[in-house]
């Protein structure tokens, strides 16, 4: 057996070959990632803010944003957003187009979990800084928010974890990400091995943020 | 020359079919110190809670310094910085820590400068002792220094009434005295204070004067000698002999 599980997977000439172009596109999966994590939280936390504002119909119209986000796989809503938006007069590039779906997508998960919170918090919290004249948004912005988003603080990395590596979406409309230039460069070369590379750093990149997810939870509580 | 601050006339609320408050009449003057006591569902919290409009009223009048607190497009911002409000389970903000749950509303809501607020917060804080505890979270403090926090949070903004709802009804035994001490020596800074309780023993000793609750009304009010020793109505009576039986 000439052909090893080794000469397959972990060829380093071919490794050696195609390493600069991963490492390159290493760029665009941590940049899309870093503005997906950005416009998610802040979209989520806009939307759960407008859902506990008292409105019927705008908490409704939430729910359903949120719910309709959430349950048709991600890969359709970005080739719908992709190959629709020149339809409605707007060229999303590529890079664009995976920001602007993932960070739609994030923030209903972000929704929802900064909504649980803030439903979780005890009303006296509320009432305690209404009591001392602080307006209802302020109320939201210095008492509540910074509550409700450290208590769901363990899910919401979750959330940001699954959503951000979905980046390697971007590659089926042509993004060079990890994903799209290591599947370019295995056609390419006829050989496997710079999946591995991708694989490997999916794993140094979201290793972390798992890790960190896990240590968030732990640690960032308060006793009351 | 004292004045009535505080004047209720005729306050009725309602939870759905069940009238909690039925015409409620009370007046307090500015300095005094005034004990609401009664049995557990008499309306005292709906009471309280009413004059700063965390429940809504479905009829009557509440004036706080000749300005009708139940109008119905009254800038209520505007009107809780004049009424404090200490809760029962303190109510802290347990992501803050003790000097910026005081500062948060001089800052937001007073519009004080960052120096400015501390230096009231401290002057709050100094006054219900607790100078030295500027940078614990509540998490770390007693239940008694907590909620000594919770009323410098409501005493920093200067209000011209202090409302207390149950302040030691959730605190260990050896810890009531320290609050009920401080809210004494408030009493001593001319801070104008309702305060619902089930401390016999403090509205006996402490209070200008006590009012009685019951079934949603005011049953009787008085000096607390009066109440306390000399009542004249019969359900009156009967709470304060089952309290003083007790002790």
């Amino acid at each position: 057996m000439s052909a090893s599980i080794v000469d397959v997977f972990l060829n380093w000439e071919v490794i050696s070959r195609y390493l600069p172009d991963i490492l390159g596109s290493l760029v665009y999966t941590i940049g899309l990632a870093v503005l997906i994590v950005a416009g998610g939280l802040a979209l989520g936390t806009v939307l759960a803010v407008a859902r506990s504002a008292g409105s019927r119909p705008l908490a409704a119209l939430i729910v359903v944003y949120v719910d309709v986000m959430r349950t048709v796989p991600p890969m359709v809503y970005l080739i719908i957003v992709f190959f629709c938006a020149p339809y409605l007069g707007l060229t999303l590039s590529p890079f664009e187009s995976t920001w602007l779906t993932l960070t739609l997508i994030l923030a209903a998960f972000i929704e929802e979990c900064v909504w649980v919170g803030i439903r979780t918090l005890p009303a006296g919290q509320v009432e305690a800084a209404r009591s001392t004249g602080l307006s209802w948004l302020r109320t939201m912005r210095h008492v509540v928010l910074p509550q409700a988003i450290r208590m769901m603080l363990g899910p919401i990395t979750g959330k940001i974890a699954a959503i951000t590596k979905e980046t390697a979406l971007g590659s089926v409309i042509g993004l060079t990400e990890i994903l799209g230039t290591a599947e370019s460069a295995s056609s390419n070369s006829g050989n496997p091995s710079t999946l591995t590379v991708a694989v490997v750093l999916y794993l140094m990149i979201f290793v972390p943020v798992v890790v960190g997810s896990r240590y968030l939870e732990k640690n960032w509580n308060w006793k009351t | 020359m004292a004045y009535p601050i505080l004047e209720i006339v005729g306050l009725q609320k309602r939870y759905g079919d069940n009238t909690i408050l039925k015409g409620v009449d009370l007046s307090v003057m500015s300095g005094e110190l005034v004990c609401i006591i009664g049995p557990s569902g008499s309306g005292k919290s709906s009471l309280l809670r009413c004059c700063n409009r965390l429940e809504s009223v479905q009829g009557g009048q509440i004036l706080l310094d000749g300005e009708e607190v139940t109008r119905f497009d009254i800038d209520l911002n505007k009107l809780r910085q004049k009424i404090g409000m200490v809760f029962q389970s303190f109510n802290l903000y347990p992501h803050l820590r003790v000097l910026e749950n005081v500062t948060l509303a001089l800052r937001h809501v007073k519009k004080l400068s960052r120096k400015d607020a501390n230096a009231k917060a401290v002057d709050a804080l100094t006054k219900v002792g607790l100078a030295d505890k500027l940078a614990a979270r509540p998490g770390e403090l007693s239940g008694g220094q907590q909620q000594r926090v919770g009323i410098a949070r409501a005493i920093a903004l200067d209000p011209k009434v202090l409302l207390l709802d149950e302040p030691t009804s959730a605190l260990d035994p050896e810890l009531v005295g320290s609050v009920l001490s401080v809210m004494k020596s408030l009493k001593g800074f001319g801070i104008t204070m309702l305060v619902v309780t089930h401390e016999m023993g403090f509205a006996h000793e402490a209070a200008d004067r006590v009012v009685f609750m019951d079934g949603g009304v005011v049953v009787e009010e008085g000096p607390p000698q009066q109440i306390f020793n000399a009542p004249q109505q019969a359900r009156t009576r009967e709470f304060v002999g089952r309290y003083t039986k007790g002790h």
